[in-house]
Protein backbone atom coordinates (compact mmCIF):
# COMPACT_ATOMS: atom_id res chain seq x y z
CA UNK A 1 0.00 0.00 0.00
CA UNK A 2 2.62 2.44 1.05
CA UNK A 3 4.88 1.18 -1.44
CA UNK A 4 2.99 1.94 -4.42
CA UNK A 5 2.22 5.30 -2.96
CA UNK A 6 5.40 6.28 -2.92
CA UNK A 7 6.58 4.62 -6.40
CA UNK A 8 3.35 6.98 -7.47
CA UNK A 9 4.92 9.99 -6.06
CA UNK A 10 8.20 9.23 -7.23
CA UNK A 11 6.47 8.89 -11.01
CA UNK A 12 4.27 12.22 -10.37
CA UNK A 13 7.54 14.34 -9.51
CA UNK A 14 9.99 12.80 -12.37
CA UNK A 15 6.81 13.43 -14.57
CA UNK A 16 6.79 17.12 -13.11
CA UNK A 17 10.39 17.78 -13.35
CA UNK A 18 10.25 16.33 -17.02
CA UNK A 19 7.85 18.82 -18.30
CA UNK A 20 8.94 21.51 -16.78
CA UNK A 21 12.52 21.50 -18.49
CA UNK A 22 11.65 23.08 -21.92
CA UNK A 23 14.49 23.19 -24.35
CA UNK A 24 16.27 26.53 -25.71
CA UNK A 25 13.66 28.69 -23.28
CA UNK A 26 14.61 32.48 -22.66
CA UNK A 27 13.77 33.38 -19.12
CA UNK A 28 13.21 36.82 -17.49
CA UNK A 29 12.80 38.08 -14.14
CA UNK A 30 11.18 40.85 -13.03
CA UNK A 31 11.28 42.16 -9.54
CA UNK A 32 10.40 45.37 -6.98
CA UNK A 33 7.20 47.23 -6.71
CA UNK A 34 4.53 45.42 -4.87
CA UNK A 35 2.18 47.57 -6.39
CA UNK A 36 2.82 46.39 -9.66
CA UNK A 37 3.53 43.00 -9.26
CA UNK A 38 0.11 41.79 -9.52
CA UNK A 39 -0.25 43.20 -12.94
CA UNK A 40 3.16 42.01 -14.12
CA UNK A 41 1.98 38.65 -13.09
CA UNK A 42 -1.35 38.86 -15.38
CA UNK A 43 0.31 40.46 -18.11
CA UNK A 44 3.52 37.78 -17.80
CA UNK A 45 0.80 34.90 -18.16
CA UNK A 46 -0.60 36.43 -20.99
CA UNK A 47 2.73 37.26 -22.92
CA UNK A 48 3.98 33.61 -22.44
CA UNK A 49 0.68 31.69 -23.53
CA UNK A 50 1.67 33.70 -27.51
CA UNK A 51 5.24 33.19 -26.78
CA UNK A 52 5.86 29.76 -25.05
CA UNK A 53 9.52 29.67 -25.48
CA UNK A 54 9.90 32.60 -22.70
CA UNK A 55 9.50 31.56 -18.97
CA UNK A 56 8.45 34.96 -17.31
CA UNK A 57 8.77 34.81 -13.65
CA UNK A 58 7.69 38.08 -11.25
CA UNK A 59 9.18 38.39 -7.49
CA UNK A 60 8.00 41.29 -5.37
CA UNK A 61 10.11 42.91 -2.91
CA UNK A 62 9.52 46.85 -3.11
CA UNK A 63 10.57 49.37 -5.32
CA UNK A 64 14.01 49.52 -3.24
CA UNK A 65 14.39 45.52 -4.59
CA UNK A 66 14.03 46.65 -8.18
CA UNK A 67 16.13 49.11 -8.47
CA UNK A 68 18.60 47.32 -6.45
CA UNK A 69 18.47 43.38 -8.31
CA UNK A 70 18.10 45.29 -11.54
CA UNK A 71 21.76 47.08 -10.88
CA UNK A 72 22.88 43.86 -9.45
CA UNK A 73 21.78 41.95 -12.25
CA UNK A 74 19.33 39.36 -10.35
CA UNK A 75 16.56 40.15 -12.00
CA UNK A 76 17.07 41.40 -15.84
CA UNK A 77 13.97 43.99 -14.82
CA UNK A 78 13.45 46.19 -12.26
CA UNK A 79 9.72 47.61 -11.13
CA UNK A 80 9.71 50.58 -8.96
CA UNK A 81 6.78 53.21 -8.36
CA UNK A 82 8.25 56.24 -7.28
CA UNK A 83 7.94 59.87 -8.03
CA UNK A 84 11.26 60.28 -8.48
CA UNK A 85 14.18 57.57 -9.37
CA UNK A 86 16.97 58.19 -6.36
CA UNK A 87 20.34 58.44 -7.75
CA UNK A 88 21.23 54.59 -8.53
CA UNK A 89 18.83 53.93 -10.57
CA UNK A 90 19.79 56.68 -13.25
CA UNK A 91 22.39 54.32 -14.63
CA UNK A 92 19.30 52.04 -15.52
CA UNK A 93 17.02 52.26 -18.97
CA UNK A 94 13.74 53.34 -17.28
CA UNK A 95 10.43 53.02 -19.44
CA UNK A 96 6.95 54.31 -17.62
CA UNK A 97 4.84 51.32 -18.39
CA UNK A 98 1.33 52.79 -16.72
CA UNK A 99 0.27 54.83 -13.86
CA UNK A 100 -1.23 54.87 -10.34
CA UNK A 101 -3.12 57.31 -8.71
CA UNK A 102 -2.65 57.21 -4.59
CA UNK A 103 -6.57 57.38 -3.21
CA UNK A 104 -6.79 59.38 0.28
CA UNK A 105 -9.08 56.70 1.91
CA UNK A 106 -11.29 57.05 4.50
CA UNK A 107 -14.15 54.55 6.47
CA UNK A 108 -17.38 54.87 4.58
CA UNK A 109 -19.09 56.04 7.76
CA UNK A 110 -17.08 58.78 7.71
CA UNK A 111 -19.09 61.87 6.52
CA UNK A 112 -16.08 64.01 5.16
CA UNK A 113 -15.87 64.29 1.15
CA UNK A 114 -12.93 66.36 0.91
CA UNK A 115 -9.48 67.50 2.21
CA UNK A 116 -7.32 69.94 0.51
CA UNK A 117 -3.25 69.04 0.55
CA UNK A 118 -2.52 71.05 3.65
CA UNK A 119 -5.34 69.30 5.62
CA UNK A 120 -4.17 66.07 4.41
CA UNK A 121 -0.19 67.25 5.65
CA UNK A 122 -1.67 68.12 8.64
CA UNK A 123 -3.11 65.19 9.45
CA UNK A 124 -0.37 63.48 8.84
CA UNK A 125 1.74 65.47 10.67
CA UNK A 126 -0.44 65.45 13.91
CA UNK A 127 -1.40 68.63 13.78
CA UNK A 128 -5.74 68.45 13.00
CA UNK A 129 -5.98 65.39 15.48
CA UNK A 130 -9.85 65.24 15.41
CA UNK A 131 -12.07 64.95 12.51
CA UNK A 132 -14.35 68.14 13.88
CA UNK A 133 -11.56 70.37 12.77
CA UNK A 134 -11.96 69.73 8.80
CA UNK A 135 -15.62 69.33 9.03
CA UNK A 136 -16.36 66.23 10.76
CA UNK A 137 -17.95 64.80 13.83
CA UNK A 138 -16.28 65.01 17.33
CA UNK A 139 -14.02 62.16 17.23
CA UNK A 140 -10.52 61.65 17.52
CA UNK A 141 -8.43 60.87 13.65
CA UNK A 142 -6.30 57.19 13.34
CA UNK A 143 -4.17 57.68 10.90
CA UNK A 144 -2.48 54.96 9.24
CA UNK A 145 0.54 54.89 6.67
CA UNK A 146 2.77 53.08 5.23
CA UNK A 147 6.41 51.35 6.41
CA UNK A 148 9.36 53.24 5.51
CA UNK A 149 10.81 52.13 2.09
CA UNK A 150 7.53 51.48 0.53
CA UNK A 151 6.89 53.06 -2.84
CA UNK A 152 3.41 54.23 -2.30
CA UNK A 153 4.77 56.12 0.78
CA UNK A 154 7.21 57.89 -0.49
CA UNK A 155 5.74 59.03 -3.14
CA UNK A 156 2.76 60.00 -0.98
CA UNK A 157 5.66 61.95 0.94
CA UNK A 158 6.84 63.72 -1.65
CA UNK A 159 3.62 64.83 -3.57
CA UNK A 160 2.02 65.94 -0.54
CA UNK A 161 5.63 67.46 0.45
CA UNK A 162 6.60 68.27 3.95
CA UNK A 163 5.25 65.17 5.79
CA UNK A 164 6.93 64.14 9.16
CA UNK A 165 4.23 61.13 9.81
CA UNK A 166 3.43 61.90 13.69
CA UNK A 167 4.90 59.19 16.09
CA UNK A 168 1.30 57.12 16.89
CA UNK A 169 0.23 56.57 13.35
CA UNK A 170 -0.46 53.12 13.09
CA UNK A 171 1.52 51.67 10.67
CA UNK A 172 0.54 48.56 8.09
CA UNK A 173 3.26 46.91 5.49
CA UNK A 174 0.82 46.64 2.18
CA UNK A 175 -2.07 48.22 0.70
CA UNK A 176 -4.51 45.33 1.28
CA UNK A 177 -3.41 45.42 5.12
CA UNK A 178 -4.46 49.61 4.92
CA UNK A 179 -7.35 48.54 3.44
CA UNK A 180 -8.78 46.24 6.20
CA UNK A 181 -7.63 48.85 8.62
CA UNK A 182 -9.50 51.79 7.32
CA UNK A 183 -12.18 49.40 6.85
CA UNK A 184 -12.35 48.58 10.14
CA UNK A 185 -12.22 51.48 12.05
CA UNK A 186 -14.76 54.22 11.79
CA UNK A 187 -12.38 57.25 12.70
CA UNK A 188 -9.33 55.99 10.08
CA UNK A 189 -7.48 57.68 7.39
CA UNK A 190 -5.17 55.97 5.02
CA UNK A 191 -3.72 55.49 1.53
CA UNK A 192 -3.00 53.15 -1.19
CA UNK A 193 -3.18 52.30 -4.34
CA UNK A 194 -6.11 53.50 -6.47
CA UNK A 195 -6.38 50.05 -7.93
CA UNK A 196 -6.95 48.51 -4.88
CA UNK A 197 -10.01 50.28 -4.34
CA UNK A 198 -13.75 48.56 -2.99
CA UNK A 199 -16.54 49.29 -1.56
CA UNK A 200 -15.39 48.41 1.83
CA UNK A 201 -13.52 51.98 2.09
CA UNK A 202 -14.20 55.63 0.73
CA UNK A 203 -11.65 57.26 -1.40
CA UNK A 204 -11.61 61.22 -1.03
CA UNK A 205 -11.77 64.39 -3.05
CA UNK A 206 -8.18 66.30 -3.03
CA UNK A 207 -8.63 69.59 -3.77
CA UNK A 208 -12.06 68.94 -5.10
CA UNK A 209 -10.54 66.96 -7.43
CA UNK A 210 -12.35 62.91 -7.65
CA UNK A 211 -9.73 59.85 -7.35
CA UNK A 212 -10.98 58.63 -11.11
CA UNK A 213 -9.54 57.55 -14.11
CA UNK A 214 -10.50 60.29 -15.58
CA UNK A 215 -9.22 62.85 -13.41
CA UNK A 216 -6.28 60.88 -13.00
CA UNK A 217 -5.82 60.61 -16.54
CA UNK A 218 -6.39 64.60 -17.39
CA UNK A 219 -4.16 65.36 -14.69
CA UNK A 220 -6.50 67.08 -12.62
CA UNK A 221 -5.86 64.33 -9.03
CA UNK A 222 -2.52 65.32 -8.11
CA UNK A 223 -1.39 62.18 -6.40
CA UNK A 224 -0.36 60.41 -9.37
CA UNK A 225 2.70 58.38 -9.41
CA UNK A 226 4.08 56.42 -12.37
CA UNK A 227 5.40 53.01 -12.54
CA UNK A 228 8.89 52.80 -13.70
CA UNK A 229 10.40 49.20 -15.19
CA UNK A 230 14.22 49.10 -14.99
CA UNK A 231 16.54 47.86 -17.44
CA UNK A 232 20.60 47.69 -17.17
CA UNK A 233 21.81 48.76 -20.75
CA UNK A 234 19.67 48.94 -23.96
CA UNK A 235 16.66 47.45 -24.71
CA UNK A 236 16.83 44.75 -26.78
CA UNK A 237 15.99 40.60 -27.02
CA UNK A 238 13.39 39.15 -25.14
CA UNK A 239 13.16 42.20 -22.76
CA UNK A 240 12.46 44.93 -25.14
CA UNK A 241 9.82 42.55 -26.32
CA UNK A 242 7.98 42.18 -23.31
CA UNK A 243 8.13 45.72 -23.08
CA UNK A 244 6.94 46.59 -26.19
CA UNK A 245 4.18 43.84 -25.37
CA UNK A 246 3.12 45.93 -22.28
CA UNK A 247 3.13 49.12 -23.69
CA UNK A 248 0.59 47.58 -26.64
CA UNK A 249 -2.99 48.31 -26.97
CA UNK A 250 -3.45 45.27 -25.07
CA UNK A 251 -1.03 45.27 -22.51
CA UNK A 252 -2.11 48.50 -21.67
CA UNK A 253 -5.89 47.46 -21.73
CA UNK A 254 -4.66 44.41 -19.36
CA UNK A 255 -3.39 47.26 -17.01
CA UNK A 256 -6.48 49.69 -17.24
CA UNK A 257 -8.92 47.07 -16.91
CA UNK A 258 -7.34 46.09 -13.17
CA UNK A 259 -7.26 49.78 -12.42
CA UNK A 260 -4.08 51.20 -13.04
CA UNK A 261 -3.77 53.67 -15.47
CA UNK A 262 -2.23 53.45 -18.86
CA UNK A 263 0.96 55.34 -19.60
CA UNK A 264 0.04 57.52 -22.22
CA UNK B 1 32.24 -5.77 14.98
CA UNK B 2 29.50 -4.72 18.17
CA UNK B 3 32.08 -2.41 19.19
CA UNK B 4 32.50 -0.22 15.82
CA UNK B 5 28.57 -0.52 15.75
CA UNK B 6 28.79 1.06 19.23
CA UNK B 7 31.79 3.70 17.99
CA UNK B 8 29.65 4.64 15.30
CA UNK B 9 26.39 5.77 17.14
CA UNK B 10 28.18 7.75 19.16
CA UNK B 11 30.09 9.65 16.28
CA UNK B 12 26.88 10.32 14.83
CA UNK B 13 24.97 11.33 17.50
CA UNK B 14 28.21 13.45 18.85
CA UNK B 15 28.22 15.45 14.96
CA UNK B 16 24.87 15.97 15.09
CA UNK B 17 24.50 17.24 18.53
CA UNK B 18 27.80 19.69 17.30
CA UNK B 19 25.56 20.97 14.61
CA UNK B 20 22.92 21.65 16.11
CA UNK B 21 25.46 24.03 17.97
CA UNK B 22 27.28 25.18 15.37
CA UNK B 23 23.89 26.45 13.58
CA UNK B 24 23.26 28.39 16.71
CA UNK B 25 26.70 29.79 16.57
CA UNK B 26 26.61 30.45 13.00
CA UNK B 27 23.67 32.60 13.22
CA UNK B 28 24.27 34.43 15.92
CA UNK B 29 27.85 35.28 14.56
CA UNK B 30 26.21 36.61 11.27
CA UNK B 31 23.89 39.12 13.11
CA UNK B 32 26.69 39.95 15.35
CA UNK B 33 28.91 40.93 11.94
CA UNK B 34 26.34 42.31 10.42
CA UNK B 35 24.75 44.28 13.14
CA UNK B 36 27.90 44.94 15.30
CA UNK B 37 29.89 47.68 13.24
CA UNK B 38 26.38 49.47 12.62
CA UNK B 39 26.50 50.13 16.43
CA UNK B 40 29.53 51.26 17.02
CA UNK B 41 29.60 53.19 13.95
CA UNK B 42 26.60 55.00 14.88
CA UNK B 43 27.17 55.12 18.40
CA UNK B 44 25.36 52.95 20.88
CA UNK B 45 24.18 55.52 22.85
CA UNK B 46 22.32 57.26 20.03
CA UNK B 47 20.87 53.40 18.47
CA UNK B 48 19.89 52.10 21.80
CA UNK B 49 18.89 56.14 23.52
CA UNK B 50 17.19 57.91 20.79
CA UNK B 51 13.35 57.51 20.13
CA UNK B 52 14.08 58.68 16.79
CA UNK B 53 13.72 56.01 13.87
CA UNK B 54 13.76 57.78 10.51
CA UNK B 55 15.32 55.78 8.01
CA UNK B 56 15.59 57.28 5.20
CA UNK B 57 16.86 61.02 7.06
CA UNK B 58 19.36 58.91 8.73
CA UNK B 59 18.34 58.69 11.85
CA UNK B 60 17.81 55.15 13.69
CA UNK B 61 16.83 55.09 17.30
CA UNK B 62 15.37 52.04 18.67
CA UNK B 63 14.72 53.21 22.21
CA UNK B 64 10.66 53.36 21.25
CA UNK B 65 10.57 49.31 20.32
CA UNK B 66 13.08 48.00 23.04
CA UNK B 67 10.75 49.67 25.46
CA UNK B 68 7.38 48.30 23.43
CA UNK B 69 8.68 44.67 23.39
CA UNK B 70 9.39 44.35 27.14
CA UNK B 71 5.77 45.84 27.50
CA UNK B 72 4.46 43.78 25.08
CA UNK B 73 6.10 40.43 26.47
CA UNK B 74 4.93 41.95 30.23
CA UNK B 75 1.86 42.19 29.09
CA UNK B 76 1.61 38.50 27.88
CA UNK B 77 2.99 37.18 30.83
CA UNK B 78 0.28 38.94 32.98
CA UNK B 79 -2.22 37.63 30.41
CA UNK B 80 -0.58 34.03 30.08
CA UNK B 81 1.28 32.95 33.43
CA UNK B 82 -1.67 33.29 35.57
CA UNK B 83 -4.16 32.01 33.28
CA UNK B 84 -1.85 29.11 32.35
CA UNK B 85 -0.29 28.17 35.76
CA UNK B 86 -3.97 27.88 37.30
CA UNK B 87 -5.07 26.03 34.35
CA UNK B 88 -2.37 23.22 34.80
CA UNK B 89 -2.64 23.49 38.68
CA UNK B 90 -6.30 22.14 38.14
CA UNK B 91 -6.21 20.04 35.53
CA UNK B 92 -3.14 18.54 37.50
CA UNK B 93 -4.81 18.29 41.25
CA UNK B 94 -8.18 18.57 40.72
CA UNK B 95 -9.45 16.86 37.68
CA UNK B 96 -9.63 12.94 37.14
CA UNK B 97 -6.37 11.85 35.12
CA UNK B 98 -8.47 10.58 32.34
CA UNK B 99 -10.00 13.38 31.55
CA UNK B 100 -6.49 15.60 32.02
CA UNK B 101 -5.33 12.84 29.02
CA UNK B 102 -8.07 14.14 26.68
CA UNK B 103 -7.76 17.87 27.77
CA UNK B 104 -3.97 18.35 27.93
CA UNK B 105 -3.21 17.67 24.45
CA UNK B 106 -6.71 19.60 23.33
CA UNK B 107 -4.88 22.63 24.79
CA UNK B 108 -1.29 21.56 23.32
CA UNK B 109 -3.20 22.13 20.07
CA UNK B 110 -3.12 25.48 20.45
CA UNK B 111 0.43 25.92 19.88
CA UNK B 112 -0.44 23.85 15.93
CA UNK B 113 -2.23 27.29 15.27
CA UNK B 114 0.37 29.08 13.04
CA UNK B 115 0.28 32.88 14.26
CA UNK B 116 -0.70 34.81 11.48
CA UNK B 117 -4.16 33.23 12.38
CA UNK B 118 -3.70 34.57 15.72
CA UNK B 119 -3.47 37.65 14.35
CA UNK B 120 -6.34 37.17 11.95
CA UNK B 121 -8.58 36.67 14.86
CA UNK B 122 -6.61 39.76 16.76
CA UNK B 123 -7.78 42.02 13.65
CA UNK B 124 -11.15 40.71 13.18
CA UNK B 125 -12.41 40.21 16.26
CA UNK B 126 -9.93 41.54 19.25
CA UNK B 127 -9.19 45.04 17.74
CA UNK B 128 -12.80 46.24 17.26
CA UNK B 129 -13.72 44.83 20.55
CA UNK B 130 -11.19 46.87 22.38
CA UNK B 131 -12.03 49.82 20.25
CA UNK B 132 -15.77 49.95 20.79
CA UNK B 133 -15.38 49.42 24.70
CA UNK B 134 -11.99 51.24 25.81
CA UNK B 135 -11.60 53.57 22.87
CA UNK B 136 -8.02 54.22 20.98
CA UNK B 137 -7.13 52.47 17.72
CA UNK B 138 -8.00 49.07 18.82
CA UNK B 139 -4.66 47.98 16.98
CA UNK B 140 -3.15 48.36 20.62
CA UNK B 141 -0.06 46.98 23.32
CA UNK B 142 -3.54 45.87 24.86
CA UNK B 143 -4.26 44.00 21.89
CA UNK B 144 -0.93 42.35 21.01
CA UNK B 145 -0.58 41.17 24.68
CA UNK B 146 -4.06 39.45 24.95
CA UNK B 147 -2.68 37.38 21.95
CA UNK B 148 0.77 36.53 22.48
CA UNK B 149 -0.92 35.65 26.40
CA UNK B 150 -3.00 32.94 24.41
CA UNK B 151 -0.56 31.86 22.27
CA UNK B 152 1.83 31.32 25.62
CA UNK B 153 -0.73 29.11 27.18
CA UNK B 154 0.27 25.61 25.65
CA UNK B 155 3.59 26.26 26.72
CA UNK B 156 2.88 27.18 30.32
CA UNK B 157 0.59 24.59 30.67
CA UNK B 158 2.10 21.17 29.14
CA UNK B 159 5.73 22.20 30.87
CA UNK B 160 3.46 23.39 34.22
CA UNK B 161 1.53 20.06 34.02
CA UNK B 162 4.84 18.00 33.38
CA UNK B 163 6.43 19.28 36.51
CA UNK B 164 3.80 19.00 38.83
CA UNK B 165 2.59 15.50 37.74
CA UNK B 166 6.86 14.90 38.57
CA UNK B 167 5.66 15.69 42.09
CA UNK B 168 6.10 12.31 44.27
CA UNK B 169 2.51 11.42 45.02
CA UNK B 170 4.20 10.68 48.81
CA UNK B 171 4.39 14.59 49.65
CA UNK B 172 0.78 14.91 48.57
CA UNK B 173 0.09 11.89 50.65
CA UNK B 174 1.87 12.92 53.34
CA UNK B 175 0.30 16.59 53.75
CA UNK B 176 -3.43 15.34 53.43
CA UNK B 177 -2.56 12.93 56.18
CA UNK B 178 -1.43 15.94 58.42
CA UNK B 179 -5.01 16.93 57.74
CA UNK B 180 -4.15 19.86 55.02
CA UNK B 181 -6.83 20.31 52.73
CA UNK B 182 -6.58 19.50 49.07
CA UNK B 183 -5.36 23.26 48.50
CA UNK B 184 -3.21 23.75 51.11
CA UNK B 185 -1.52 20.81 49.82
CA UNK B 186 -1.17 22.70 46.51
CA UNK B 187 0.16 25.62 47.50
CA UNK B 188 2.33 24.70 50.10
CA UNK B 189 3.56 21.28 48.69
CA UNK B 190 2.58 20.57 45.48
CA UNK B 191 3.66 24.30 44.07
CA UNK B 192 6.83 24.76 45.84
CA UNK B 193 7.96 21.31 44.82
CA UNK B 194 7.35 22.38 41.67
CA UNK B 195 8.63 26.01 41.38
CA UNK B 196 11.58 25.74 39.34
CA UNK B 197 9.24 23.49 36.70
CA UNK B 198 6.53 26.27 36.38
CA UNK B 199 9.08 29.15 36.78
CA UNK B 200 10.31 27.60 33.43
CA UNK B 201 7.24 27.10 31.71
CA UNK B 202 6.91 30.52 31.98
CA UNK B 203 10.47 31.72 30.64
CA UNK B 204 9.70 29.04 27.93
CA UNK B 205 6.75 31.33 26.83
CA UNK B 206 8.21 34.49 27.86
CA UNK B 207 11.18 33.47 25.14
CA UNK B 208 8.18 32.84 22.30
CA UNK B 209 6.28 36.15 23.01
CA UNK B 210 9.30 37.89 22.87
CA UNK B 211 10.24 36.29 19.54
CA UNK B 212 6.77 36.32 17.99
CA UNK B 213 6.78 38.36 15.08
CA UNK B 214 3.70 37.90 12.71
CA UNK B 215 0.84 37.98 15.12
CA UNK B 216 2.24 41.26 16.45
CA UNK B 217 3.10 42.43 13.54
CA UNK B 218 -0.77 42.10 12.44
CA UNK B 219 -2.12 43.57 15.59
CA UNK B 220 0.27 46.17 17.06
CA UNK B 221 -0.18 49.08 15.11
CA UNK B 222 3.20 48.91 14.65
CA UNK B 223 3.73 52.74 15.33
CA UNK B 224 6.98 53.92 16.40
CA UNK B 225 6.08 55.54 19.86
CA UNK B 226 6.86 54.94 23.66
CA UNK B 227 3.66 53.69 25.15
CA UNK B 228 1.45 55.90 27.40
CA UNK B 229 -1.19 53.41 27.97
CA UNK B 230 -2.40 49.63 27.28
CA UNK B 231 -4.34 51.27 24.61
CA UNK B 232 -1.47 53.03 22.51
CA UNK B 233 -0.09 51.34 19.23
CA UNK B 234 3.49 49.96 19.17
CA UNK B 235 6.24 48.51 17.31
CA UNK B 236 8.17 45.82 19.04
CA UNK B 237 11.98 44.33 17.71
CA UNK B 238 10.60 41.72 15.88
CA UNK B 239 8.20 43.98 14.05
CA UNK B 240 10.99 46.79 13.17
CA UNK B 241 12.88 44.12 11.54
CA UNK B 242 10.32 41.94 9.77
CA UNK B 243 8.07 45.46 8.57
CA UNK B 244 10.86 46.92 6.79
CA UNK B 245 13.74 44.02 5.70
CA UNK B 246 12.06 43.97 2.35
CA UNK B 247 12.86 47.30 1.43
CA UNK B 248 16.12 48.42 3.59
CA UNK B 249 19.27 49.03 2.06
CA UNK B 250 22.60 50.10 2.78
CA UNK B 251 22.80 51.82 6.26
CA UNK B 252 18.99 51.00 7.04
CA UNK B 253 19.87 47.13 6.56
CA UNK B 254 22.60 47.46 8.81
CA UNK B 255 20.43 49.19 11.49
CA UNK B 256 17.81 45.85 11.21
CA UNK B 257 20.99 44.15 11.88
CA UNK B 258 22.03 45.66 14.60
CA UNK B 259 18.20 45.61 15.87
CA UNK B 260 18.68 41.84 15.92
CA UNK B 261 21.87 41.91 18.28
CA UNK B 262 19.84 44.24 20.95
CA UNK B 263 17.11 41.33 20.14
CA UNK B 264 19.27 38.89 20.85
CA UNK B 265 21.18 40.30 23.67
CA UNK B 266 17.69 40.97 25.72
CA UNK B 267 16.76 37.43 24.93
CA UNK B 268 20.45 36.63 26.75
CA UNK B 269 19.78 38.74 29.55
CA UNK B 270 16.09 37.73 30.40
CA UNK B 271 17.07 33.57 30.08
CA UNK B 272 20.47 34.47 32.38
CA UNK B 273 17.76 36.37 34.88
CA UNK B 274 15.46 33.07 34.75
CA UNK B 275 18.04 30.72 34.94
CA UNK B 276 19.47 32.61 37.69
CA UNK B 277 16.33 32.78 39.51
CA UNK B 278 15.25 29.19 39.24
CA UNK B 279 18.89 28.00 40.37
CA UNK B 280 18.33 30.43 43.55
CA UNK B 281 15.32 28.80 44.12
CA UNK B 282 16.44 25.48 44.11
CA UNK B 283 19.37 25.78 46.30
CA UNK B 284 17.05 27.53 48.72
CA UNK B 285 15.41 23.65 48.82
Amino acid sequence: MFRKLFSALIAMAVIISISGCGKGKTSLTLAGSTAFQPFAEKLAEKYMTTNPNVTITVQGGGSAVGIQSANSGAAQIGMADLVTLPEDAKALTATVVAKDGVAIVVNPANKIINLTTDQIRDIFNGKITNWKEVGGENAPITVVSREAGSGTRSSFEQIVTNITLKKDALIQDSNGTIRETVANDANSIGYLSHGLLNEKIKALKVDGQDCTVESIVSGNYKLVRPIFLLVKGNLEGEIKNFIDYILSEEGQNTIKKDGLLPAK
Amino acid sequence: MKLIGEKGVTKVLMITAFSAISILLLIALFIINEGLPFIFKYGAGNFLLSSDWQPHLNKFGIYPMIVASIWVTLGAMIVGAPLGVAGALFLSEYVPRTIMRIVKPTIELLAAIPSVVYGFIGVMVLAPLIRKNFGGPGLSLLAASIILGVMILPTVISISIDSILAVPQSYREGSLALGATTWQTIHMVTIKASKSGIIASIILGLGRAIGETMAVIMVAGNSVNIPHSPLDSVRTLTANIALEMSYATGMHRQALFATGVVLLIVIIILNSIASVAIRKRISKR
